[in-house]
C-alpha cells in the first residue's frame, strides 16, 4: 500500500447528479477540482472540448467543432466517425462572461433546447450546473432518444432494457 | 406527473446502475418469477438474490407477493421504471463526459503549473 496521501485516490471522481426539475427543465450538476478558469477553457477550446463531449467510452467520436464564443457567436459540431454520416449539432451563443458563464441554443430543429453551464468557482474548486430547457415537455421526452442516438453501444442495452419494461406485462 | 425528488432519482439510478439488477428487470419484463426462479437464472444464492430484489423494490421498479412459502417478483410501474431508465441514460452520458473532462482539467493544471515554474 502507498500510505496516506492529501490527494483523493485517482479513481475517485466526483459525482454528477442529474435531475428534471420540471417537464421541460433539466438540470446536471458536477464539481471539479480545479478553478473555473480552467474549466471554462475545457468548454470554449475547441480542440479540448472534442476531447471530452464526445466520450470514446461511448462510442462517440467528433469529427469537427467549430466555435466562436462570443454573445451572437455560432458553434457547429459534426458527430461521428464518417463524414458522409456525420450528425451536425449547432446554434449561437446568447450569453458569454469568461469563466463564470456561458449560454447557447441549439438549432437543429425546433425542439432545440437552450442550455446554461455556470461556473461557481469555490476555494479552487469548481462548481459547474448545466441547464437545458426544452421548449415543450415532449421535446424533451423525446430528446432522451435523440442522445442515444449519438452514443450506439452502452445506450443500445439500456434501449433494450426500456423496450422490454414497456411491452412488459406491468400495463394495467 | 413529471416532478421528481432527488432521492426517487438516486434510487432508481443506483438499482439500474447493476447489471445484474438489470438483467432481473428484463426477466420480470417477459414473465413473474419467484426469487428462487430468478436465483438459479443468475447463478446466485437465494440471499443475494433477495438483497437485489430489495434494492429494485425500494426503487418501485419491482413489487414481490408472498403466497405461501413462494415470494413472487413482478415489474412495479412501468413508468417509474421508464423515467428511472431515461434519466440513467442521462447520467451515463454525462459522467463519461466529465469523466473525460477531469482528465483535461488534470492536464491544463499541470501545464499552468508548470508555465508558473518557468
Amino acid at each position: 500500500m502507498t500510505g496516506n496521501r492529501d490527494r483523493e485516490p485517482i479513481a475517485m471522481t466526483n459525482p454528477t447528479t442529474v435531475e428534471r426539475t420540471s417537464e421541460r427543465d433539466l438540470v446536471i450538476t458536477r464539481s471539479f477540482d480545479a478553478p473555473a478558469r480552467i474549466v471554462f477553457a475545457a468548454w470554449t477550446t475547441p480542440e479540448l472540448f472534442m476531447r471530452w463531449w464526445a466520450p470514446k467510452s461511448l462510442g462517440m467520436s467528433i469529427l469537427s467543432c467549430e466555435m466562436d464564443v462570443r454573445v451572437g457567436g455560432s458553434y457547429r459540431i459534426a458527430f461521428g466517425s464518417d463524414p458522409a454520416n456525420a450528425m451536425p449539432f449547432f446554434g449561437t451563443y446568447i450569453d458569454v462572461i469568461p469563466n463564470a458563464r456561458l449560454a447557447w441554443t441549439n438549432e437543429e430543429s425546433a425542439e432545440g433546447a437552450v442550455t446554461t453551464v455556470t461556473f461557481a468557482e469555490k476555494d479552487g474548486k469548481t462548481l459547474l450546473t448545466l441547464h437545458e430547457r426544452y421548449p415543450s415537455k415532449e421535446a424533451l421526452d423525446a430528446n432522451g432518444t435523440g442522445a442515444a442516438d449519438a452514443m450506439p453501444e452502452q445506450f443500445g442495452q439500456l434501449d433494450e432494457l426500456l423496450a422490454t419494461l414497456g411491452t412488459g406485462g406491468a400495463l394495467p | 406527473m413529471v416532478q421528481h425528488t432527488h432521492t426517487r432519482f438516486d434510487t432508481s439510478f443506483a438499482a439500474l446502475s447493476d447489471a445484474t439488477r438489470r438483467g432481473v428487470l428484463e426477466q420480470l419484463g417477459r414473465a413473474d418469477a419467484s426469487i428462487t426462479d430468478l436465483a438459479s437464472k443468475f447463478h446466485m444464492t437465494l440471499t443475494g438474490m433477495k438483497k437485489h430484489v430489495g434494492v429494485l423494490e425500494q426503487a418501485g421498479l419491482v413489487t414481490t407477493q408472498k403466497v405461501g412459502r413462494v415470494r413472487t417478483c413482478k415489474l412495479g410501474h412501468r413508468q417509474l421504471a421508464e423515467e428511472a431508465a431515461w434519466i440513467a441514460r442521462y447520467q451515463q452520458l454525462w459522467s463519461a463526459r466529465f469523466d473525460a473532462l477531469d482528465k483535461i482539467v488534470e492536464e491544463l493544471k499541470r501545464r499552468e503549473n508548470f508555465d508558473d515554474r518557468e
